[in-house]
Parts: structure tokens; C-alpha cells; sequence
């Protein structure tokens, strides 16, 4: 996918080129691009006149930005105490089968990401699984198919 | 002025001033590893810790970045520091078990085993480099990326960044992944040859030097003087 300088460029002018929105700007490209593209972030440090190490810095640390191109769907399993002991990771082995990678990868056709979460905060209704923001409760191996499904259909 | 005990010693801080700086002026001595004069503190190798307070209420604080107060009791030799301290350094061993630094304090404070994986990091991420890049060479090429276990120091994307200049003042100040020790193969992870060495004085003095005169000198020093170009090298071995 290819950055267009001013996609980057009206993101940052959306909070007034000020250098403590970093991290909004980040989350606005990566809604953008799925990720934070090489390109961007050099785009955005000159523009904030922020070190590019800072901003890597600050992409790497946070679990929710990724410097990797991900996939258009994320599927996210949570793999937390709680669910753990219902059976999180039989689920996760699941969506690893079904979907051919591993927990962290992109599928090759650019459809899926698999993530791993320790905690979502929602104990009582696990095992959890997060696919687009969709919250799936009480998932069980069976479900898998079923969650793939329905994601990969409103792709089309 | 701030008036503060070290060790049980009355001393004056002027204003601003931290613990370390205090305890150096008056000559009490506090290993330090990712402290450097030049550099702003970081109290990210834990060595310069130091136990602040009394009775059950003492607490461990790095006494790099713990500035000096008013009335403050600290002791730098107590046994729980001491303890603490040779954690962090067998810690910092199995990171980079390489550093000829991290040896010898290994040496110099008897610390004889590494419990832990050994994982030659050939990096202890004292933030050295970081430090030096930014604050003494304006360059802001380096920095820490990622977190938890996965922590690295590199440039960005881990490619050459424009920023760098190719200075080399991060290798310089480096204490892990430029000075190899050069103590004899060991089998276990710690060297330790300075211990075992003659002379088994760490740092060398001369007869006339020798800071144990008063209190009934070890001798190693003076027991049989070997060949001049030995001296040296085993000068620099227990250096």
C-alpha cells in the first residue's frame, strides 16, 4: 500500500501539530493503514519534529500498534487466567489450524492477523474472542468456524 | 547546606546535590555501572543502591538519582545491600558474561556463580549508549524499543539511522559489548581469574601504595615480584 504524504499529514493536522498527540496520530494511521508504515512515521517525525527513534520507541511499546502490515480482519484470543482454565488455548491451537499460522502472524492472502490478549477485563463471559472489534462470549473450538466465516463473508 | 548521615558519618550536601555525588565527595565509596558525570542518571543498573532509613522502614533507593535531604540516614554497607547488589550483578552476568566490567565487579564483590540461564545478550540495557548518543553527541540515532523481555537498544526499524554520524561514542562508553575479558576460558560463566591470580589485589598498588598498610596488608603484592611484562599484564587483568 502505498503512503500518501498527505493522508499522514491531514491526521497530524487533525490535532493542531502538536507533539503530545503522538499517539493519537499513530492510532489515526493505523486505523488508516492497518498498521504504522515505515514511511509515515518518517513522514511524522519530520513534520512533529519529534526523534524517529522516540516515535519507534513509542510505536514498539504499545502492544496495540504494529510495525508489521496486518491482515484486514484481526481475529484476537483472549488467553487470560480465567480463560485459560475454560479452554482459551484450544481455541487458540483451533484458529492456528484453521487459519494456518501462528499466534502473532498474518495469513498469506492479507485476510487474518491472530493475536493473543492477557486480560479483556470480561472474566465472566469467557473464553473471549475479539474479531473486528466484535466481542464473541463463551467461545468453544466449535465456534471457531463460525466467527471465520461470518468475517470472511462481509469482506465481500 | 543539607546535613545528612552517611555510614554514620555527619556530611554536608550542597543543594541539588544526589546521594552518590555526596558519598563521592567525601570519599565513600558506591560501585556504579550506568552512572558516567557526563550523563544525566538513569538508576537502571541498581549497583549504587544504597539503604535509606531506619529500623524496619529502611528501604533500598539508588542513590545515583536520590537526591540528598535534610536529616536523611543512609548506609552503603549493610548486608542487605550487599546482598542485593551481587543479585544484580550475577543478573547482569548471565546477560553479558562477556564484559570484561562486569567481571570484574563479579571479582571484585565475590560473586563466584550464575544462577540463571546464561543468555550472552552482549547487552544489560543500562541505557549507556542512549545517554551518550543524545545528551554528549546531539545525535538521537539510538534508543530503547519494544518492552518486558523483548527490550532491545537499536535504531530505528534496525537500520542505519540518518541521525547517526558514525561517531562510535556509543561503543565507547559501552560496558557490555566492546571490552571482552580477557581472562583465561572458564568453564562456568564467571571468570573470576583476578581472584585466583597473583597478585590477588584487585586494583594495584605498590608497597608504598597499598591502601591495606594500616590494616595488616594482604602481601601479595610484595611476595615475589614477577617479570616486568607480566607485571603489567596482570596489572591490567586486576584492574
Amino acid at each position: 500500500m502505498e503512503v500518501e504524504e498527505l493522508k499522514i499529514k491531514s491526521c497530524i493536522n487533525k490535532y493542531n501539530f502538536e507533539k503530545k498527540a503522538l499517539i493519537s496520530i499513530l492510532q489515526d494511521i493505523q486505523e488508516e493503514y492497518n498498521y504504522l508504515p515505515q514511511e509515515a512515521l518518517n513522514i511524522v517525525s519530520k513534520t512533529l519534529g519529534i526523534p524517529l527513534i522516540d516515535i519507534v520507541g513509542a510505536a514498539t511499546f504499545y502492544r496495540a500498534f504494529s510495525l508489521e502490515p496486518r491482515g484486514k480482519h484481526l481475529v484476537t484470543v483472549c488467553v487470560g487466567t480465567a480463560c485459560h482454565v475454560r479452554g482459551a488455548p484450544n481455541i487458540l491451537a483451533e484458529f492456528e489450524k484453521k487459519l494456518n499460522i501462528k499466534a502473532g502472524e498474518t495469513t498469506d492472502d492479507g485476510q487474518f492477523s491472530l493475536e493473543t490478549v492477557a486480560c479483556l477485563g470480561c472474566c465472566a463471559i469467557g473464553p473471549v474472542v475479539i474479531a473486528d472489534s466484535n466481542y464473541y462470549a463463551q467461545t468453544s473450538v466449535r465456534k471457531v468456524d463460525a466467527i471465520l466465516k461470518k468475517h470472511r463473508k462481509k469482506e465481500k | 547546606m543539607i546535613i545528612l548521615k552517611i555510614n554514620g558519618l555527619e556530611v554536608k550536601a550542597e543543594e541539588g546535590w544526589t546521594i552518590l555525588e555526596t558519598a563521592k565527595f567525601y570519599g565513600i565509596e558506591i560501585p556504579t555501572l550506568c552512572y558516567n558525570e557526563g550523563l544525566s542518571a538513569y538508576g537502571g543498573c541498581r549497583l549504587c543502591l544504597v539503604e535509606i532509613g531506619e529500623g524496619p522502614k529502611a528501604k533500598l533507593a539508588s542513590s545515583c538519582t536520590y537526591p540528598a535531604e535534610e536529616g536523611l540516614v543512609v548506609r552503603t554497607d549493610t548486608r542487605r545491600v550487599i546482598e542485593t547488589r551481587r543479585m544484580m550483578i550475577e543478573l547482569m552476568l548471565s546477560l553479558a558474561p562477556n564484559s570484561k566490567i562486569i567481571q570484574d565487579l563479579a571479582s571484585k564483590f565475590g560473586v563466584t556463580k550464575v544462577r540463571f540461564k546464561v543468555r550472552n545478550e552482549e547487552c544489560i540495557l543500562c541505557g549507556l549508549c542512549v545517554r551518550m548518543c543524545r545528551e554528549q553527541m546531539d545525535g538521537k540515532a539510538i534508543g530503547f524499543q519494544n518492552r518486558g523481555h523483548k527490550r532491545k537498544i537499536s535504531t530505528p526499524f534496525d537500520i542505519k539511522s540518518e541521525e547517526c554520524r558514525l561517531c562510535g561514542g556509543c561503543m565507547y562508553i559501552c560496558p557490555a559489548c566492546q571490552l571482552k575479558c580477557q581472562g583465561p576460558e572458564a568453564d562456568t560463566t564467571v571468570c573470576n581469574a583476578c581472584l585466583t591470580m597473583d597478585p590477588t589485589c584487585l586494583d594495584y598498588y605498590d608497597e608504598l601504595q597499598c591502601w591495606m598498610y594500616n590494616a595488616g596488608r594482604c602481601g601479595t603484592c610484595v611476595r615475589e615480584k614477577p617479570e616486568k611484562s607480566d607485571s603489567k599484564e596482570q596489572a591490567e587483568n586486576s584492574k
